[in-house]
């Protein structure tokens, strides 16, 4: 067992290594370059990290070519990982995209914002390939420091201090109970290896499955912060809502996402054998995420806030796909989280395209008329909006109808109705916007829009085009899905 | 790939060309809409020249493999009912148009790009023979129709729109859920498939699971036909939506819930369906009396129509679950009728509104003096709509009481109040409207129809009359899928009702 897990240097390692060293290098280059190139509102920071980020994406997929385990098993290369690497950073290029106009608009500093942005995508991406709970905790720190900077990015908008303050001091809290997991579970198996943990739950000195029970709960905790799951949810709307608006898109899926992804690999085979234990708390806790989520989004009138519930009822939706604890279950959480990507970044897009210098205009009122002002805004937003709603030849249609087949699948016939219901409750909160943008009459923020730039223009085609795509071709990305959700080594 | 293919599909290339049109030259926009729809409609007429009238099997077959796992085609086909309810749709889409020319002034690009759109999705639903493919139409024409209500509608459209829209979302999510829940039985989400399947007895419901599923899938319909007391939303609806809204929904909308209910409730449910058939029986007779009821006081010109739909919508969920030949087939040709005589009346109502820009029953009167067509078209289309002979209506309701007749005679009776209460209430609304003396207003502001209005008037009154004339026409090949799926509904019923007692050993055996 020792030798498993000891690390060796070898070429092959790098290459599987190679998104995050290219990720890593790129965003200490801009810290270099910044006294060089220093300009506010300069473009040449987006440049670079737009020219990281694709690297990264190629780099991830070289490095799939190569996939296997690095460093002595504690990355493991594999379709799973290669695809919420990519996922990670095409959510990073979308974030890149609108902030281009966002902080010139705010005139803010631009190197830090895309060093920190590359940095939290590396962490994400470490995350997504880590194997070791280890390597995993450091992904997770990577990625939560960088974004707990961003989120009080503008550092002299109270709302945006306390954003960051917050989800400083309750993301350091998620991680503390994670680390308590991964102390007793290493007490109990001797390893922090995923695989050498399950492992070890077998055979003649397997630990009491009640401490691994107590060690897999303390981390579901920890990582029921990060994706905003009821009842750890509380943080999310004020942070989303304080937050940069590009900061709130990238939180809501990138770091979400790579925190699903760790979810995912840890319960679906560290703790894969006590599955049905932990199956009814997941259970409670998907429910719970769904219905307090979609129940509060319909009180909102700010629309941050909005999206923040709405996100937390969408982890629920994740999270049924996990309850099914089934290779279907992970295929379709993975589809649902490319999807929810799309569309949650693309809307989050067109509110800090709407919202104005020092983001005056943030409620849902703000959206009136955006149609008769700016049609092509709106249609892409109502398009976001209805595949957050669920209607087909969405991504988010799709996703959903995956995610609850996978779910009767496995027989949680209660689950699925109850979490079709809450999608029906959903439509009425994006129902409103888009009753705001169409049917009403044009509000001042609809009249101070300004045309769309190039970098914006992109950044609500490119996830609309995605969105689409994935709902009326969903097989490539379905495909890979299923391809790389067994994972068990 | 075949003309049904294209039929479908015209539309929605209208719709994406539609969008590209510029803003500033709303002609261009009205023109190219009406092409495309008469386009569509040419083509649908040239497939009646391929339509076997004398078989119940689908026709015109497609099935090109769309999503690999889960496993979901592109299936779509027609029979002789789907065809006409197609029909119906290709035919309204263009009269839609023409009655829009002049009353929709603003926004116009996206008010037909909607409208062809809405063509799309309902043309779909009727074609679509994979249950996740319908499913997609299913929802697919409630974003148009949402949008024609909350945009283009009257005072309280938003409202309207809204509950609109989550009616039917709410009905249809469990209706989702059955699907999937149908898919892991069966391992398919080709329709005819699974009714192999059920026919070949390898796929079997246990009673309890039947009616649940039956259940899902019925209230999906029954808000859409809308069954009582499911119909709230659908007078705030018709009263909000503007003119060319209120047809489609009226016309072909609510087909998609009894459609439905024929083509997938029964043949997939048919013991469940059965043992609900008095319940849901009843629910139809409420329907049919309260609609006409409520017809009968309202003030309002287009909700008095909306409770009519009610009403006559209740005649057809009667004749399905009389579960007889008589009854299917009035049901469905009472669909086709309802579309074109409640089309009609929701044109000529319209044509009123715009003219007096009121649909408050007493801002009339006495505007049969000012415009004698108009009257004229509109007392057709009432005499129409209250069944009388010689005009298609009559037929319908004609062949449904008969079939209810031979089912229960009870229900006979009481259906039949419904046909007094429907000529009360619309001759009297023609009488407040049309007779008497034309105050200033009307006088100054009604002037009889024009060419644009006549031509979508004329194939409208043209088909009240042939229909009711010569039923022959359509009647045969509905009769055939009718006939088929009464079979369906028998051959599995003593099926199931043998296979009920066994059932509990079934399972011994089987875990």
């Amino acid at each position: 067992m020792g030798a498993s897990i000891m690390p060796t240097m070898n070429p092959a390692d790098a290459i599987r290594f190679l998104p995050e060293i290219i990720l890593v290098v790129m965003a200490t280059l801009m810290m270099v370059l910044d006294p060089i190139l220093n300009k506010r509102g300069s473009y040449a920071f987006g440049h670079i990290s737009l020219l990281a980020l694709i690297g990264g994406i190629g780099a991830s997929i070289f490095a799939y070519q190569h996939a296997g385990p690095a460093f002595g098993g504690m990355l493991w290369v594999d379709g799973f990982a290669t695809f919420f690497r990519v996922l990670v950073m095409v959510v990073g290029i979308l974030t890149v995209l609108p902030s281009y106009r966002f902080l010139a608009k705010q005139e803010a500093e631009t190197s830090e914002f895309h060093a920190l942005l590359l940095f939290s995508i590396a962490g994400q991406s470490i995350m997504a390939a880590a194997n070791d709970l280890i390597i995993i905790f450091i992904g997770l720190e990577i990625s939560s420091i960088a974004s707990y900077i961003l989120a009080g990015y503008l550092r002299d908008d109270k709302r945006a201090n306390e954003a960051a303050l917050k989800y400083f001091l309750l993301g350091s809290f998620a991680t503390g109970f994670f680390l308590y997991g991964v102390a007793l579970i290493y007490g109990a198996t001797q390893s922090t290896n995923l695989a050498v943990i399950r492992m070890n739950q077998a055979g003649p000195d397997a630990p009491s499955p009640i401490f691994v029970g107590v060690a897999a709960a303390l981390i579901f905790v920890g990582l029921a912060f990060k994706i905003s799951a009821a009842p750890f949810q509380v943080w999310a709307p004020d942070v989303y809502q304080g937050a940069p608006t590009p900061v709130s898109a990238f939180l809501s899926a990138g770091p979400k996402a790579a925190a699903f992804a760790i979810f995912l690999r840890i319960f679906m085979t560290a703790f894969e054998p006590i599955g049905s234990g932990w199956e009814p708390l997941v259970w409670g806790v998907a429910l719970l995420s769904m219905t307090i989520g979609n129940f509060a989004a319909l009180l909102q009138q700010n629309i941050k806030r909005m999206l923040a519930y709405s996100s937390i009822a969408h982890a629920g939706y994740v999270l049924v796909a996990l309850t099914a604890r089934s290779e279907i279950g992970v295929a379709s959480a993975m589809f649902y989280l490319a999807a929810y990507a799309f569309m949650n970044i693309g809307a989050f897009a067109v509110v800090s395209h709407l919202s104005g210098r020092g983001e005056k205009y943030q409620s849902i009122e703000d959206f009136s008329g955006l149609a008769q002002r700016q049609p092509m805004t709106a249609a892409m937003l109502a398009i976001f909006l209805l595949s957050l709603i669920g209607v087909p030849l969405t991504g988010g249609f799709f996703g959903k109808f995956y995610i609850f087949r996978a779910a009767l699948e496995s027989h949680l016939v209660w689950l699925t109705v109850l979490g079709l219901l809450n999608s029906a409750v959903a439509a009425y909160y994006y129902l409103r916007i888009l009753v705001m943008m169409y049917m009403r009459e044009p509000s001042e923020a609809a009249n101070a829009a300004e045309p769309l730039g190039a970098g914006l223009r992109a950044a609500l085609i490119l996830p609309a085009l995605g969105t689409l795509f994935l709902g009326i071709f969903p097989n490539w990305v379905l495909d890979f899905a299923n391809r790389s959700s067994n994972l068990l080594k | 790939m075949n003309l049904l293919t294209a039929v479908l599909f015209i539309p929605l290339a209208g719709f994406l060309v539609a969008t590209l049109l510029p803003r500033n030259n709303p002609q261009a926009s009205r023109i190219w809409s009406l092409a495309v729809s008469l386009i569509t409609f040419v083509a649908s007429i040239g497939l009646l020249n391929w339509l076997d009238r004398a078989t119940a099997h689908e026709q015109f077959m497609v099935d090109v493999p769309w999503i690999s796992s889960p496993d979901i085609h592109f299936a779509i086909s027609a029979n002789g009912v789907s065809f006409w309810l197609m029909m119906l749709s290709t035919l309204l889409t263009p009269i839609c148009v023409l009655i829009s020319w002049k009353s929709i002034q603003h926004r116009v690009k996206e008010f037909f790009a909607f409208l062809l759109l809405l063509e799309f999705g309902l043309i779909g639903v009727f074609l679509a023979q994979d249950l996740f493919l319908f499913y997609v139409f299913w929802e697919i024409s409630l974003v148009p129709m949402y949008f024609l209500i909350g945009i283009w509608g009257h005072d309280r459209r938003i409202y309207a729109a809204v509950k609109f829209f989550l009616y039917t979302m709410a009905g249809s999510v469990l209706m989702l859920a059955a699907i999937i829940y149908l898919y892991i039985k069966a391992q398919t989400f080709s329709y005819p498939a699974i009714l192999d399947q059920l026919a070949t007895g390898r796929l079997t419901f246990a009673p309890n699971e039947q009616l649940l599923l039956f259940l899902a899938f019925f209230l999906a319909f029954a808000i859409k036909v809308p069954l009582f007391p499911l119909h709230t939303w659908l007078p705030d609806a018709h009263v909000e939506a503007p003119t060319a809204g209120s047809v489609m929904l009226a016309a072909v909308m609510l087909k998609m819930g009894t459609y439905g209910i024929l083509h997938f409730c029964l043949p997939l449910f048919p013991s469940a369906a059965r043992q609900c058939a008095p319940w849901i029986a009843v629910l139809a007779i409420i329907g049919i009396i309260y609609g006409a009821l409520v017809a009968m006081v309202q003030p309002n010109m287009k909700k008095l129509v909306a409770y009519s739909s009610v009403s006559h919508l209740g005649f057809v969920v009667l004749g399905i679950f009389s579960f007889t030949q008589q009854g299917m087939d009035g049901a469905v040709y009472q669909m086709l009728n309802h579309g074109i005589s409640t089309g009609a009346l929701f044109v000529v109502v319209g044509l009123l509104y715009e003219r007096r820009h009121s649909l408050e029953i007493k801002d009339y009167g006495g505007v049969a003096t000012v415009a004698p067509w108009l009257s004229t078209a509109f007392l057709i289309t009432t005499l129409a709509s209250i069944g009388l002979p010689l005009l298609n209506n009559f037929v319908g309701e004609f062949l449904v009481l008969q079939g209810t007749a031979l089912a229960n005679y009870k229900w006979a009776i009481f259906a039949s109040i419904g046909v007094i209460l429907s000529a009360c209430y619309m001759l009297w609304l023609y009488q407040r409207v049309f007779f008497g003396e034309a105050n200033h207003e009307v006088g100054s502001h009604v002037f009889d129809m024009k060419g644009r209005e006549w031509a979508a008037m004329v194939p409208l009154i043209a088909m009240m009359v042939w229909m009711g004339v010569y039923s022959q026409s359509f009647l045969p090949p509905v009769s055939n899928v009718t006939a088929k799926v009464l079979k369906q509904t028998q051959i599995n019923v003593p099926f199931r009702v043998e296979l009920r007692r066994p059932a509990s050993l079934e399972v011994a055996n089987g875990r």
